[in-house]
């Protein structure tokens, strides 16, 4: 069979897909490229040429950098809170103890949960008056009156955080374990003989084994938190003093709520910009790591 | 431009298997109401089915949003071709839905008898520049609901008359240890907190626009913000009143965890007869107080309207269902959560029956009646005062610095 | 295996504890929350457990009266499933041909390496004229316009999950069968494809899940009964006018149960598919 033969074939069987894609985000893509230069309305006319008035609107405009400021606050803290406790968790369960079967199979649970129902279960246990998180923290003593969490911008943040972080940390623990248990154990027992901590052997034995897929973990986890919109909006809709408004929450108030198509288009592709660089950060360090982990 | 498109798209659209219009005889209307003040859902649904009764050519579906979703999805339902047929529209929208082509103007549905019956007050619920976009059909303000048991034990005869006298005596009863924090608001980054502030803008006799510029930054605007941040601050208003909605304030009220509570005319007949409430029976109701010297009483334009939408493929059985739904008779039957649009009802003893307080209070309130800002950038508007007045309260601002930030970020 | 002192074994026994009570803590709240009437969930101090069990909220929401509260639940329901379901059949029936082709040709690989990076693109960027094209389609409020949104979410991961399955398929079997006379499409049909099978039902599983889970889109392009799945119905009920927040958790544990139920039973095949990526990296 010719190779040239096999390509075409390859190709006629890949053409359905890419021509969902094609036509389903590829064509809107370059639309969204094309509005972000008018002032189009949502609905009605379609907008005259205003060069590149949008962008140089936004960058002066301090929603926006606020809206930045919150977006890679929220990601950065979630994303790494949601490492470590993955990490720590995977390292846990692979240990052997009673239950670990169980425990493994909890470990699902708040994974599966769809989003928007996760976030109104923390809104509810966040219930300034009601809420279980009130009740139960003022009957340990640990706090003196029920608080206002998703009402201060001090707590709202850090509340978002953990409401995301409780979902997604079994993620990065189901991969991080079935990486752990895809390490020898020879090799664990071997660097016990040659008598290295627990934290060298972390650190030099089995960390390699698990840098190729926390890195995944990572890329997904983090494109995931930039494009947050779902818990937010359900939890706080970018409230208290709009300490929570993040870039996708004000490209929906920009293009949906103003009815501005146009600038809220060149928000979108500024968020699009960032998340593309992100990954593409993290695709070389992945590269690297995969290099001196071989 | 969408709608060339539309017609060339139309058979490709059939193709793809997009269901074609039903061939019964029978006419579907899509409604949109919202699931918060006034009305309950129970009553809406109610209603319609006297109407679906009388009329069994006509089917009406209803669907119930959060206020918050309201507008957003009116607007957004325009894009589909058959989106909703009847909306509730807030007083505020008009302007942007006629300037945007959402409502069917009705003005010429209006009969005589229509514009005799209905109070004056409810018609600048739809009217936009000399042109009616449906009929008002929730007539309604915000209240200051007091408990009268928590009252009577801080030996406090009357409920305030002014503002300063509700500081007063929430200080007693805070001092008499009754309560800690006896006010409660609904002060979360919502609509919900621009109402609030517009009944105090009244009391001080502000203005939010002078000749179509931003003017409440100074004057009756920045003594309303002021107050609201002082109260805060005295520690007299329940703190989390900066994350409640208006259902978050009939729960702490009728739990009897508040003295004083803002709120629109459906939380009396809930907190004072309501099966769930722990205060029944003890709530009273007086108009929003006054400022000295400026105000007797203040109150703020929250009616809502009914309209029909400009994709309606229905618009005659659209516009008999809202007649049903804004008749004097399905009112006056269901007087007990939103008050009528009608004149002659405040007279008939079986709508004012049990609610007299309410009625009296009405009669004040409604006639004291301020609008909120009527410009097709509402919104916009809407939502830079909502962060002025939470960045006020938590002490991000002053209130006049929020209050001017708010001005340059209004789109005005 | 290295021996454990008692301590460690203790500790290692608390910290397992711990983490089940964190997951298992707020999940089983929202059920407790489900069942208790409406005045022991404004109690303070708070009633733990409630001192009569009400399911009577189950009752309501899935009531099938015409044009009650329950119905409208019910409709989002099945909106929710046709979408998830149209969509997940839509992407598997792309995925298969299109995971084997770059597992067998792997010249045309970058081309699925750029669908996938299509996961990139925030829908924030995309919503815009995506709204628009539905709209000029008759697509809005539209179960099939929303599967059709959808199917280019779910496509990316199908594929890719398929092509690490078919690349678990030694090529020479289907080699030898080619050998003895079958077609390529006979072969793929009697050979490959069952060998696949667990390979497209993990990514069946995982196509329903996303599909389930999604809601900014729902949000955007439905705007009532006909259409608006049950994230969006929840998201309303928790914003509206809901004096009783049992009402709220009841929907919560009814959209949770058959993800939560599919991701119990189905757990072995989910790890797998959730690591395969991952892992081989």
């Amino acid at each position: 069979m010719s190779s040239t033969w096999m390509t075409t074939r390859a190709w006629l069987l890949m053409l359905p897909l890419l021509a969902v894609m094609l036509a389903v985000i590829g064509w809107p893509m370059v639309d969204t490229v094309r509005l972000s230069f008018t002032d189009a309305k949502l609905i009605g006319s379609g907008g005259a040429f205003v060069g590149f008035d949008n962008y140089l609107k936004m960058l002066s405009n301090s929603n926006f950098q606020r809206a930045l400021y919150a977006t890679t606050w929220f990601a950065v803290v979630s994303v790494t809170a949601e490492m470590v406790i993955g990490i720590l968790a995977a390292l846990l369960l692979n240990q052997r103890f009673y239950g670990r079967t169980v425990l493994r199979a909890l470990l699902i649970l708040p994974w599966a949960l769809p989003t928007v129902v996760n976030a109104t279960l923390w809104r509810l246990i966040y219930n300034p008056e009601y809420g279980v998180l009130n009740a139960a923290l003022t009957q340990v003593g640990l706090i003196d009156g029920y608080r206002s969490w998703l009402g201060e911008p001090g707590t709202a943040m850090t509340a978002l955080i953990v409401a995301d972080c409780w979902k997604n940390f079994p993620l990065v623990a189901l991969i991080a374990l079935a990486a752990l248990q895809a390490v020898p154990r020879d090799i664990t027992s071997a660097s016990l003989v040659d008598g290295a901590g627990p934290f060298a052997r972390f650190r030099f034995v089995i960390l390699p084994y698990l840098a190729g897929p926390l890195m995944v973990a990572l890329v997904l986890r983090t494109i995931e938190a930039f494009k947050v919109f779902d818990i937010i909006w359900v939890m706080t809709r970018g409230g208290p003093a709009n300490s929570t408004r993040t870039l996708s929450i004000l490209v929906y108030q920009e293009a949906f709520s103003f009815q501005r198509a146009g600038s809220g288009a060149s928000l979108a592709l500024v968020v699009t910009l960032i998340v593309t660089v992100l990954a593409v950060g993290y695709g070389m360090l992945v590269r690297r790591t995969a290099g001196s982990a071989a | 431009m969408l709608k060339s498109m539309k017609k060339t798209l139309l058979g490709a659209a059939l193709v793809a298997g997009v269901s074609a219009p039903h061939a019964f005889a029978e006419t579907t209307l899509n409604a949109l109401f919202m699931a918060q003040a006034a009305y309950s859902e129970a009553d809406v649904r109610a209603m319609t089915d006297a109407f679906t009764k009388a009329n069994p050519d006509i089917k009406v579906n209803l669907e119930f949003v959060p206020y918050e979703g309201l507008h957003d999805k009116t607007v957004l339902a325009q894009g589909s071709g058959s989106g909703y047929d009847v909306v509730l529209f807030d007083v505020i929208w008009p302007a942007e839905y006629a300037t945007n082509n959402v409502l069917v103007d009705v003005s010429s549905r209006i009969t005589d008898e229509m514009k005799k019956g209905v109070l004056p007050g409810a018609w600048t619920t739809v009217d936009y520049d000399g042109k009616s976009y449906g009929m008002p059909w929730i007539l309604d303000t915000k209240y200051l609901f007091y408990n009268k048991e928590i009252l009577e034990k801080a030996g406090i005869q009357a409920p305030p008359k002014t503002w300063a006298e509700l500081n007063e005596q929430a200080r007693i009863i805070k001092d008499k240890g009754l309560l800690a924090t006896p006010i409660a608001w609904s002060w979360s980054q919502a609509e919900a907190a621009i109402c609030d502030y517009t009944t105090l803008v009244s009391a001080y006799g502000g203005e939010f626009l002078k000749d179509g510029k931003p003017a409440f930054a100074e004057g009756g605007g920045l003594d309303a913000l002021t107050y609201m941040v002082d109260s805060y601050k005295s520690g007299l208003t329940n703190p989390n009143s900066k994350e409640f909605l208006e259902e978050d304030v009939r729960n702490v009220f009728q739990n009897g965890e508040a003295a004083f509570a803002l709120n629109w005319t459906y939380m009396y007949n809930m907190a004072n007869g309501g099966e769930d409430s722990k205060v029944a029976g003890k709530v009273g109701v007086v108009p929003a107080p006054g400022v000295e010297g400026k105000s007797e009483v203040s109150a703020v334009n929250g009616s809502m309207g009914l309209g029909i939408t400009t994709t309606s493929k229905s618009p005659d059985e659209a516009w008999k269902y809202i007649v049903h739904m804004t008749s004097q008779e399905t009112q006056n039957a269901y007087a007990k959560l939103s008050l009528p649009i009608w004149a002659s009802s405040y007279e008939d003893a079986a709508v004012t029956a049990g609610q007299e307080e309410l009625i009296a209070a009405a009669k004040l309130g409604l006639a004291a009646m301020y609008p909120r800002p009527t410009t097709p950038k509402y919104q916009e508007l809407s939502t830079a005062l909502q962060q002025a007045i939470q960045e006020a309260l938590l002490d991000q601002a002053s209130p006049e610095d929020a209050l001017k930030s708010a001005a340059d970020n209004s789109g005005l | 295996m290295e021996r454990r002192s008692l301590l460690a074994s203790i500790l290692i026994h608390a910290a397992a504890l711990l983490l089940a009570a964190v997951i298992v803590a707020p999940i089983f709240w929202l059920f407790v929350m489900s069942i208790s009437p409406a005045a022991d969930l404004v109690a303070r101090p708070l009633r733990w457990w409630p001192g009569t069990m009400d399911f009577s909220r189950y009752a309501t929401l899935l009531s099938t009266i015409p044009n009650s509260a329950g119905a409208n639940f019910v409709a989002s329901l099945v909106n929710s499933i046709l979408v998830a379901g149209m969509a997940t059949v839509a992407a598997v029936v792309l995925a298969v041909p299109a995971g084997w082709a770059v597992s067998r040709t792997p010249s045309v690989g970058w081309s699925l390496s750029l669908v996938i990076a299509t996961y990139m693109l925030p829908p924030v960027a995309l919503a815009v004229p995506l709204y628009m094209a539905l709209a000029a389609f008759g697509l809005l409020n539209s179960v099939f316009g929303l599967a059709l949104v959808y199917l280019t979410i779910l496509a990316p991961f199908t594929t890719w999950l398929m092509k690490s399955g078919f690349d678990g398929i030694p090529r020479e079997i289907e080699q030898a069968a080619m050998m003895d006379g079958a077609s390529l499409l006979a072969t793929l049909r009697i050979i490959t494809l069952p060998l696949a099978m667990p390979i497209v039902a993990t990514a069946a599983l995982f196509a329903f899940l996303l599909g389930w889970d999604e809601f900014f889109y729902a949000l955007l392009f439905t705007s009532d009964q006909r259409a608006r799945t049950l994230t969006v119905a929840i998201a309303d009920l928790a914003g509206g006018r809901v004096s009783d927040y049992g009402l709220i958790a009841t929907a919560g544990v009814l959209a949770a149960l058959p993800p939560v139920l599919v991701g119990l039973i189905m757990q072995r095949a989910l790890i797998s598919g959730l690591t395969s990526g991952g892992v081989k990296g």
